[in-house]
């Protein structure tokens, strides 16, 4: 397993009326852990994934940041503390240039913001879009944009919401590798649905349902686990 | 920014508005032409906020108004006109800031913004027309109720105390002013400031997410914008020498956002000629009596919105450009196709 752990939730609920959409998640997550999120529609991972993004502000239970709370923290104070965020559907700005997505999140850290831009173009493979307007690209091309901009702000901890959804085939092995090479220097949770994505890029897998978490294993075990098979790939026969 | 587009913005600004100085007062008189250039200061100031920060304010007129009573209540009160003329902008932007944050920093967008700042105008207009007792005034001026406050000390030059600004002075004063201001603008956009703010049109949550407090963000150029109306108010009570409650009228609040609509939203220039051709139109529509004029005036805004979504600026500038794309390319083919009798030729 890897270093110390930085994100941590004890007994975190959310409640919608009489919905409990996340019900007492306990969760741990090491330095330099890639972990998926994963469990049917409706599981609470997606909810679960907002409140560490600060989208959602939790009924119940704490988020300790490398041991500080952030529950209720808004968006832009995780932005703040290092936290990039790929929401399911792309979140660009359409009318604004390739570059400039990208700038505005370079500019937030120190050093030069123009040769950082074009560092995170080059890493996700969309160098050559640049000069190009996000909301005339194609669907995966401003999924690549929206990682790009992640990527830009140099966070430590990568919150990413189905990167796969959309892309092609090309598009998916490429963001494998993209994946692979950031772990070497973050953390990440990736709430996914693809299994077999998940199985190219995921460490442990965190599977989620009814709002709790039912599994939490090396992929290939979590898959073997019955109680999984029954409630999110469905009953082997 | 490098000091090139810097030349490039103020060597274009500088060249527009020496044409239009002397262009302006042949087409219309002096008096006029002020009056159109404070209508576009004030087109504006709404262009910047909504067209770029995508923040729709039903309620410039109370920045503009605020703008004008400041500059009246304060040259009755202080010595220097020019101390008026400062606070005409200050006052105005303190109270858009001020404004801007509650709303903001209370999550409020869209439709509800757009209502609470036609309340707060339609307040300021309910407030300023039930003045007219003694015992309304501030210092030396009374607030006048529904007949306003005239008779205040207009702009001087400085050092002459006695040398007013007035007619083709203040013509002059107020395009330099309105020159100033756009230029400003058109660097603010191009400044970091600036990127946010036009990221906020395009996606809030992006922006957000990305680690920019959008509260702060947005309330700050809601206060650029009711600072840049406050001006234009200050530059028409010294044109008209008397403020009245009309100035926060609801008449006043749609005409700047049809002006804006007709102009082109999203541009800076747009808003500017909007104002001015409206404005134009509405003195034009007063010498006869045939027709009402906010009939037209609602007759011109529905055909701009159905038949000019982008408003007049954009598609004059697509259709100029596609007219300059064709004849480049035919000239390019003429010129190939002289290329090839030449090189047969030889």
């Amino acid at each position: 397993m890897s270093g110390d752990v930085v994100l941590e939730t004890t007994g975190l609920t959310v409640r919608f009326g009489g919905v409990t959409a996340v019900d007492g998640v306990d969760f741990a997550l090491r330095e330099r852990e890639l972990r998926c999120l994963i469990g049917p529609n409706g599981a609470g991972k997606s909810t679960f994934f907002k409140c560490l993004t600060g989208m959602l502000t939790p009924s119940e239970g704490a988020i300790y940041l490398r041991d500080e709370a952030v529950a209720g923290l808004a968006p832009f104070q995780l932005g703040q503390r290092g936290v990039g965020i790929k929401t399911q559907v792309p979140s660009v700005m359409n009318g604004l240039s390739v570059h400039e997505n990208v700038w505005l999140a370079a500019r937030r850290r120190k050093g030069d913001a123009n040769a950082a831009t074009l560092s995170a173009l080059e890493a996700v493979g969309i160098a050559d879009l640049r000069r190009e307007t996000v909301g005339q690209l194609s669907h995966g091309q401003r999924q690549l944009v929206e990682l790009a901009i992640v990527l830009a702000g140099k966070p430590w901890l990568i919150l990413l919401d189905e990167p796969a959804a959309g892309l092609s085939g090309e598009e998916v092995e490429r963001m494998v590798g993209i994946l692979r090479g950031l772990v070497k220097h973050a953390t990440l949770i990736v709430v996914e649905h693809d299994m077999h994505f998940i199985r190219q890029i995921a460490e442990t897998v965190t599977v989620f349902h009814q709002g709790r978490i039912i599994a939490q294993a090396p992929v290939e075990d979590v898959l073997e686990d019955p109680l999984v098979r029954d409630v999110y790939l469905g009953r082997s026969r | 920014m490098n000091s090139r587009v810097l030349v490039t913005e103020v060597g274009q600004v500088v060249a527009g508005t020496v044409v239009c100085a002397l262009v302006l007062p042949f087409i219309v008189d002096v008096h006029t032409a002020t009056l159109l250039t404070v209508y576009a200061m004030l087109a504006l100031s709404l262009g910047f906020i909504w067209g770029f920060g995508g923040i729709l304010c039903f309620g410039q007129a109370a920045f503009y108004g605020l703008g004008a009573y400041t500059y009246a209540l304060a040259a009755i009160n202080f010595d220097g006109a020019w101390a008026a003329f400062g606070l005409a902008i200050l006052v105005p932007a303190a109270f858009a800031g001020l404004l801007g944050a509650l709303m903001f920093y209370g999550r409020l967008s869209d439709v509800y913004l757009a209502v609470v700042t036609l309340v707060v105008t339609l307040i300021l207009f309910k407030f300023f027309n039930s003045t007219a007792g003694p015992s309304y005034r501030i210092g030396e001026a009374r607030l006048g109720g529904f007949n306003g406050i005239p008779g205040f000390p207009t702009l001087t030059v400085p050092g002459s105390p006695d040398t007013y600004i007035y007619g083709a002075g203040l013509f002059y004063f107020t395009i330099a002013l309105l020159a100033l201001v756009y230029l400003g603008l058109r660097l603010t956009l191009l400044s970091p400031f600036g990127r946010i703010v036009v990221s906020l049109r395009e996606n809030e949550e992006r922006t957000e997410l990305l680690g920019y407090d959008v509260r702060f963000y947005k309330s700050a150029a809601f206060a650029v914008s009711g600072g840049i109306a406050g001006l234009a108010g200050c530059l028409f009570a010294n044109w008209a020498e008397i403020v009245t409650p009309g100035l926060f009228s609801l008449g006043q609040s749609a005409e700047i956002i049809i002006w804006v609509i007709v102009g082109g939203l999203g541009t800076l220039i747009g808003p500017m000629i909007g104002a001015a051709l409206l404005g134009y139109l509405k003195f034009a529509l007063g010498h006869q009596s045939v027709v009402d004029n906010s009939f037209i005036m609602g007759v011109l805004l529905i055909v701009v919105v159905l038949f000019l979504q982008e408003g007049l600026v954009p598609t004059v500038t697509r259709f100029a450009k596609l007219g300059l794309r064709r004849s480049s390319s035919k000239n390019s083919r003429r010129q190939s196709r002289r290329k090839r009798i030449v090189s047969d030729v030889r």
